[in-house]
């Protein structure tokens, strides 16, 4: 039977429309190819981080370390999903690392009709806005926020490696491969960066068959650690153990070298920047820390990246600012994986990818949102950085 | 007659906002960055107001307000993460929040409030460093300093009614506490300490009591913070935050509910209308506060609030 519906008014006012608008976008694609140069579109990423406050170097340096990437890739000649050319661009919100700041950070990025989520820097603020990011289905990656808890949905993705995981990670190392078994630890029992590497680590090293003699804690400020050292002094330990930031490494080597004792140290990722810091570099000569980027060593897409930081910021970049640079590249191998910019498709396509990072020679993702890349070991030699030779 | 017409106007101050953010809320008027203010609005002039009756009307500097919220908030947080009915889960956070708050306000007033002005704001800093300590080490129940996470999301603006409510109710106890008879008394210990005593108030019992209403009405306040973010660590309670409420007071004018409720609201919502100035963000921020701090101490605002009250007043007389 014919169908007569064909024929109904409104049916040909669609025909009409239709072909008029299949003739209006071949025009608008003849002018694009004509200049293509102006017309891409933007892709804008939203970026929420702390810049102000006592974690702003952290968030700024995420912020420089994605824009090196985007105008990589804008140089590049941006990144193509189908027939249409898209032209990264970021918006930063602080979030001063802030639990009550980073949802009003994160809306304020939402009304500007942001694609993508790079964020938040900080772990206790990325908890604090995963839900709506979920409600809202929008691909979130942390570039740094390493609490479990800041993945716990499926559309969030991480960077950097989980505390927990570097802790295990260094416990395997230092008993497996190193062969130490009496440890003992100091740590800062008021940062949970610090807590949560120290519970895992104890946990692997008593698994491994290590033992801790010493687990000694300090607080936020303080600058005084002979108490730990003299406690540590008192046990047959072998190594100490130091999960937190340089600033605490500098005083415990230093105070350790004062005090004559010459135990190897070994760190976390917070680490970076201790050669810089250290009264003498000879009190950290030697030591090992899990990290996942280092400025200072001789590999061409590392040497490039710092290049081309410092001659934008007049500063080395840190992990921070390697993992943001890492964390742009993935928006854009989702991108391509998936075809399309849709957060829906891209979160799905996020498991496939593979990014050649600065932090990871080939990071993919596992279901859970975490990324899997080898984890690195740096050393201090001749008081430079080096990767530990394995 | 006159009281009854300021009761009458501000409550329909009071609905006419009600409505206003209602109506705003459900045409989705307001940018998203404005809506996840909502709350934090409701919070701070909550905290602002109940620090104002230790700080306005007491005469007594507290630097601790903080730790009020912060275990308010805590003890709260535990309840509604036990995930009843919100109906009966959020009264009871509130009421273990507040309650907890109450305790922690005797506990600390008792001591405390035998010491006057500098003293007692040392001591108030201390006791609100102890507390973060104390959830920093309190690791199996609260967290520790990763932080209590997952708590249920029951006062968001989705919510704002009951956080309305309980805010409204908060102006209304400490208006109404000023303006009763333990309120003057209250009063009467700030003007002049000694002639308080000299005529039979109980001094110690006037300021325990404002301490502990401004401590439970805190703690009720932390609760509305923790269904709000959902996460809580024990960083963010630090004196910076104990110090944005003071501000918040001073600004307002010492016991001026009406304008610490303004000073709240601006202090909220200014950070958020200049993050289109990103880098200067903060500077224009500080700028701002001491700048309506100097009008707030200036001749220029004294003539004017002269002007407004003699227009008053000959109004007052025509009428009579």
């Amino acid at each position: 039977m014919i169908n007569l519906n064909y024929l109904k008014e409104e049916n040909i006012m669609k025909k009409v429309k239709k072909v008029v608008g299949t003739a209006a976008s071949v025009l608008a694609a003849a002018a694009m190819v004509s200049s293509s140069a102006f017309a891409a579109e933007t892709f804008l990423i939203g970026g929420i981080g702390p810049l102000t406050g006592s974690a702003a170097s952290y968030g700024t340096s995420v912020m420089q370390g994605a824009q090196i990437a985007i105008d990589e890739i804008n140089a590049a000649g941006g990144v193509t999903v189908g027939d249409t050319t898209y032209e990264f661009a970021m918006e930063f919100a602080d979030d001063e690392a802030s639990e009550e700041m980073a949802p009003q950070a994160y809306n304020s990025l939402m009304d500007q009709g942001i694609n993508v989520v790079m964020g938040c820097v900080t772990s206790g603020a990325c908890i604090a806005i995963v839900d709506q990011t979920y409600a809202d289905g929008i691909l979130q990656i942390t570039p740094s926020g390493s609490a479990e808890g800041c993945i716990a949905n499926d559309n969030a993705f991480r960077i950097c490696f989980s505390d927990p995981e570097q802790g295990t990670a260094m416990a395997d190392y230092m008993v497996n491969t190193m062969g130490i078994t009496k440890i003992a630890v100091i740590y800062n029992a008021a940062d949970e960066y610090s807590t949560g590497i120290q519970a895992a680590f104890e946990e692997q090293v008593a698994a491994n068959g290590g033992e801790i003699v010493a687990s000694e804690a300090f607080q936020t400020g303080d600058v005084d650690f002979n108490t730990q050292l003299t406690t540590i002094r008192g046990t047959d330990a072998e190594a100490i153990y130091v999960p937190a930031y340089y600033q605490d490494a500098t005083y415990i080597t230093s105070q350790a070298a004062d005090m004559g004792m010459e135990l190897p140290f070994f760190g976390s990722d917070g680490w970076d920047g201790v050669i810089a810091t250290a009264t003498d570099v000879a009190n950290v000569e030697g030591c090992i820390f899990t990290s996942p980027f280092c400025a200072s060593v001789d590999d061409p897409k590392v040497v490039a990246f710092v290049d081309a930081y410092e001659e934008a910021y007049g500063s080395t970049p840190d992990q921070f600012a390697a993992d943001a640079y890492d964390t742009v590249y993935t928006f854009k191998a989702a991108m391509e994986q998936a075809g399309s910019i849709e957060s829906a498709d891209m979160i799905a396509a996020m498991t496939e990818i593979t990014v050649e990072g600065l932090t990871g020679d080939s990071i993919t993702f596992d279901e859970s949102g975490a990324p899997v890349k080898d984890i690195r070991f740096v050393t201090v030699k001749d008081g430079a950085y080096a990767y530990v030779e394995e | 007659m006159k009281k009854n017409r300021k009761l009458i106007i501000n409550g329909v101050l009071a609905v006419a906002v009600y409505v206003l953010v209602m109506v705003l809320v459900n045409t989705g008027m307001l940018t998203r960055q404005l809506m996840s203010l909502i709350i934090p609005c409701c919070t701070y002039t909550m905290l602002a107001v109940s620090l104002s009756l230790v700080v306005g009307f007491l005469g007594e500097l507290s630097l601790g307000h903080a730790a009020f919220l912060s275990i308010g908030a805590y003890a709260g947080a535990l309840v509604l993460k036990l995930e009843l009915p919100i109906w009966i889960g959020l009264p009871a956070a509130l009421l273990v929040g507040g309650a907890a708050a109450g305790i922690l306000g005797v506990i600390i007033g008792m001591p405390v409030l035998r010491l006057r002005g500098d003293y007692l704001a040392i001591v108030t800093l201390g006791f609100g460093e102890i507390i973060k300590s104390v959830f920093n080490a309190m690791t199996p129940i609260t967290g520790g300093a990763k932080g209590l996470s997952q708590i249920p999301l029951v006062t968001t603006y989705r919510n704002f009614t009951p956080v309305y409510i309980l805010t409204v109710l908060t102006i209304l106890v400490v208006a109404h506490l000023v303006n009763s008879r333990h309120g003057r008394a209250v009063c009467a210990i700030r003007d002049n300490y000694i002639a308080a005593e000299a005529v039979g108030i109980p001094v110690s019992r006037y300021k325990i009591l404002a301490f502990v209403v401004a401590a439970v009405l805190a703690g009720m306040a932390g609760v509305v913070y923790a269904g709000n973010i959902g996460i809580l660590k024990p960083t963010n309670f630090d004196y910076n935050t104990s110090i944005e409420i003071l501000v918040m007071v001073v600004l307002g004018g010492m016991g001026n509910i009406g304008g610490t409720v303004a000073a709240a609201l601006i202090l909220r919502i200014l950070p958020e209308l200049l993050r289109n100035v990103s880098n200067y963000r903060m500077l224009i921020y500080a700028i701002a506060l001491i700048a309506m701090m100097l009008f707030n101490n200036s001749s220029f605002k004294r003539t004017l609030v002269e002007k407004r009250n003699l227009r008053q007043a000959e109004k007052i007389q025509k009428e009579g």
